[in-house]
Order: structure tokens, then C-alpha cells, then sequence
């Protein structure tokens, strides 16, 4: 099944069909957890600013990177871990709701006027950094480490596993700004209609 | 609006099976005791969800990583002080010779064992595990010390019971574990560490070792474990003090 629209979507008529009703609600429903996911994600980060490589890495060792934030113990990382987590388990149902369907139908970033970048960018985000968050996340598990050793082996570490789940936070951000922005460019209240309430909307090409 | 008859059924019927599925899983979990004693409040459908889901994965009882000599971090930072009150102060002083680890509630022989009990009486195990801080900042080392296996072994656990609550010297700490986490191979009492004896900062005389859980779970200045079949009695109910202070009761996370 392909991912991407090939030759048959070229020939689109000018008007795309409307987003599915469940494009529209996992869509705003990722919107919600992303924000949660990184208000809870900072959260847990401001118990500990600082990032290391490798398996260990603590206040007596040298760091890799140490972030600009606060140092916070006054119990952030508690409700930060476990807001995050309801987060991460809800935004991995959602994203199965999503994705299964999205194949289904012929493609994620399937819609005619999506430029060549474009289409890579949410493929790449989808099926390739998404699931990275996910087992970057798991890799820090400590019961999850005795489960699959070979997860927290491959990313160099539990304290690797940490700095590249924050290298992958930045990136979904940097992504989720480049998508706003876009959507801004195409025409901000129509593109808003069209993933709300999915009424039909005219074939854009600089989108 | 393109929600035609057929599509609303559809979905409703997702939803239906969906919510009879959560429903079933709910009442298999609650029977397979896959439910944490914290999974009520805002944040319960996570935390039950991640408990039942590891208790699952775990179930074949896998082993935390172990690490060789080289792997040995050369700082292990404290977190925390020593209990408050003289008590500690003077049992310190005596070198601990009058501390008791007394072992009560659902067991066939309740037992107080000194440390001299603890390193002649049962078997011994040294292990060089990862120990990782909610914080986020980790370490290596090697504890020497007694499996809890071989002392529940020892006082013989009733079968009515399915939790150990561990209880510190320092009244504000006390936390519980499942059964299946207590009779682990690797959940340790902890008397030693990197060769020596257990230091104050990292809990002497005796501290627990749960390597499959975040630090906190491994409750420093040993004082008492007491088996029981509920935790509903035990402070708020909770199942230890960190649900309290907003922190998970399962910190396998």
C-alpha cells in the first residue's frame, strides 16, 4: 500500500474531498496531548536540567548539554511524570485511530497539493519520529529495561535514550511551528474550517 | 456535513466495542490484582494502564540489566537526610547492633532479625544494578545483601496476602510492593554497597534494592515489613507516601 499519493491522486479535481470526520477529531485530539505532552514533558525536566550520554549520568559527572531552565525540586517531575504518561498512552491510542484508517484509505499526507517536502515531513513525523518519542520514552523505563535490554542497548544507554527523546521533543515542536506556519500561509480560517467542521475547501497549492 | 446513516453507525459501534472492551479489561485486571492502589483521581486511567500493562510484560519475570565492576559509578549522590530523633543517632553510635528488622502481619512466624541474622542466617546475593532518580540523574552500583525472596520464604507468607509494606525509621517514608515485585530475585535487602558497609547517606543499616522501579522505591533505614492482603489501612490508602506528594505508587513507569 503506498504511502504517498503517486501518479492516480495527480489528476485530483480542484476541489479535495473533505477531511474524514476521523481525520478531524484525532487531529484536534493530538493537538490537545502534544501541548499536554510538552507542558508535562518541561515539567519533568525542570527536577533535573541537565542531559548526559551514555547509561549513568548525575549532578557529579559531566553533562552533555545543561538547558537553560530552572532547577525546580518542589515536586513538579509528580504530576509532570503522571500527566505525561496519561498523555502518551492517550496519544498512542489516537494515533493508532489515526493512522490505521490513513493507510487504509492510500496514505498518510495523501491530499494532491501537498509539495514533495511536505509529503516526506508528515511521513517522516508519522511513521518515523513519533515512533521514536515512543521507544526513546520506553528505553527510560527501568522495568521496561529488563524487558527488552537490546531498546535501551541500541540508543547507548538510559541517559541517551533521555537526551534523544529531548532532541525528539524539539524536533516534533520545530515541525508543529513549520505546520502552523503553513496552515497560516494557505489561508488560516479556511484551513481551520475545513479540519473543524470538514466542509469541502478549495484546492490550494501553496499550502 | 457528510456523516451519512451507515458512517454514524459505524462509528457507534466503535465506540460500543471499545467501551465493552475497556469494561472487560477493567474486570480481568481488577481480578488479576493489575490494578494499582493510586488509580484513583485525574491521572488513574495512566497509572493503571502503565501498571497493567507491565505487570503483563513482566510477567516471565525478566531480569534487570546487571553490570560488571567497570560499569561502577565513582559518585552515587544522597538524596534525602537520616531519620529525625535521637533514636537513629544512638543506634548509629552502637553500630547498629541493637537495630531489628521486625517481619509481621500475614505471615506464619513473625520475625525480628538483627544484622547478624541478616549476614549468617540467609543466603546472599551481590548485584550491580542501575539505579535511576525520578529527577532524572543515575548511577551504578553494586549492593550486597539478602534477597527478600529468602526472608518471606523464611517467615512464611499466608496466602491472603498480597502486598509488603516496607516501613522506614524516618516515620515520613514508608511504600509497598506487589507480590510478584517482592518475591523477584533481584529485590534486594540491602546491607552493603560497593564492597563496603551500607553508608548513613544511602540508608544503614539495611535499605531495600528494587531495581526494576525508580530510587524511590527503594526505601532506605529499614525498620519494619508488615504483609498484608489490603493497603486501604495504611496511611491515606494509597499504598505508600508518594501517591501523597503526587508522585506514582508503581514506579516501574
Amino acid at each position: 500500500m503506498p504511502l504517498e499519493a503517486g501518479g492516480v491522486r495527480a489528476a485530483a479535481p480542484a476541489v479535495d474531498p473533505a477531511h474524514p470526520l476521523g481525520v478531524r477529531v484525532t487531529h484536534w485530539l493530538h493537538t490537545g496531548l502534544f501541548v499536554l505532552l510538552c507542558v508535562s514533558g518541561v515539567a519533568i525536566l525542570l527536577a533535573h536540567p541537565r542531559l548526559y550520554w551514555g547509561e549513568v549520568g548525575n549532578i557529579e559527572t559531566p553533562s552533555l548539554v545543561d538547558l537553560p531552565l530552572p532547577t525546580l525540586l518542589t515536586g513538579q517531575s509528580g504530576w509532570g511524570r503522571s500527566l505525561h504518561f496519561l498523555s502518551a498512552w492517550l496519544f498512542v491510542f489516537t494515533g493508532a485511530g489515526y493512522v490505521v484508517p490513513a493507510l487504509r484509505r492510500g496514505g498518510i499526507a495523501a491530499a494532491a497539493h501537498y509539495g514533495w517536502l511536505q509529503r516526506r515531513a508528515y511521513v517522516g513525523v508519522v511513521l518515523g519520529l513519533a515512533p521514536a518519542m515512543v521507544a526513546t520514552g520506553l528505553a527510560m523505563s527501568p522495568a521496561l529495561a529488563a524487558v527488552w535490554p537490546w531498546l535501551v542497548g541500541g540508543f547507548g544507554g538510559q541517559q541517551s535514550a533521555r537526551t534523544l527523546h529531548f532532541a525528539g521533543a524539539c524536533l516534533l515542536v520545530l515541525f508543529a511551528a513549520g505546520h502552523v506556519l503553513m496552515v497560516w500561509r494557505a489561508g488560516f480560517v479556511r484551513q481551520m474550517t475545513a479540519m473543524t467542521v470538514g466542509r469541502p475547501r478549495r484546492r490550494v497549492v501553496a499550502g | 456535513m457528510t456523516l451519512s446513516r451507515r458512517r454514524l453507525l459505524r462509528y457507534l459501534l466503535g465506540a460500543g466495542t471499545g467501551a465493552a472492551g475497556l469494561a472487560g479489561g477493567a474486570a480481568a485486571a481488577n481480578r488479576l490484582g493489575w490494578i494499582p492502589p493510586d488509580h484513583g483521581g485525574l491521572f488513574g486511567l495512566g497509572e493503571t494502564l502503565t501498571y497493567a500493562s507491565h505487570r503483563l510484560l513482566l510477567s516471565g519475570g525478566a531480569h534487570a540489566r546487571e553490570f560488571t565492576r567497570a560499569d561502577i559509578s565513582r559518585s552515587a549522590p544522597v538524596n534525602g537526610n537520616p531519620p529525625p530523633g535521637e533514636d537513629y543517632g544512638r543506634l548509629e553510635a552502637g553500630g547498629f547492633a541493637d537495630w531489628r528488622l521486625r517481619v509481621d502481619g500475614l505471615v506464619a512466624r513473625p520475625a525480628s532479625l538483627s544484622l547478624d541474622d541478616l549476614r549468617h542466617r540467609f543466603p546472599r546475593r551481590s548485584q550491580i544494578t542501575h539505579l535511576a532518580c525520578e529527577e532524572g540523574w543515575s548511577y551504578i552500583a553494586e549492593w550486597t545483601g539478602v534477597p527478600l525472596a529468602s526472608v518471606l520464604a523464611q517467615v512464611g507468607v499466608l496466602p491472603q496476602a498480597r502486598y509488603v509494606v516496607v516501613f522506614s525509621m524516618d516515620p515520613e517514608w514508608w511504600d509497598s510492593l506487589d507480590l510478584a515485585e517482592a518475591w523477584h530475585g533481584q529485590t534486594l535487602l540491602a546491607d552493603g554497597m560497593n564492597g563496603a558497609a551500607l553508608d548513613t547517606g544511602h540508608g544503614a543499616p539495611l535499605r531495600l534494592r528494587v531495581p526494576r522501579q525508580l530510587g524511590y522505591k527503594s526505601i532506605k533505614y529499614l525498620a519494619r515489613l508488615t504483609l498484608t492482603d489490603s493497603l486501604a489501612p495504611f496511611g491515606a490508602g494509597l499504598g505508600s507516601v508518594s501517591p501523597e506528594l503526587g508522585y506514582s505508587w508503581y514506579a516501574g513507569i
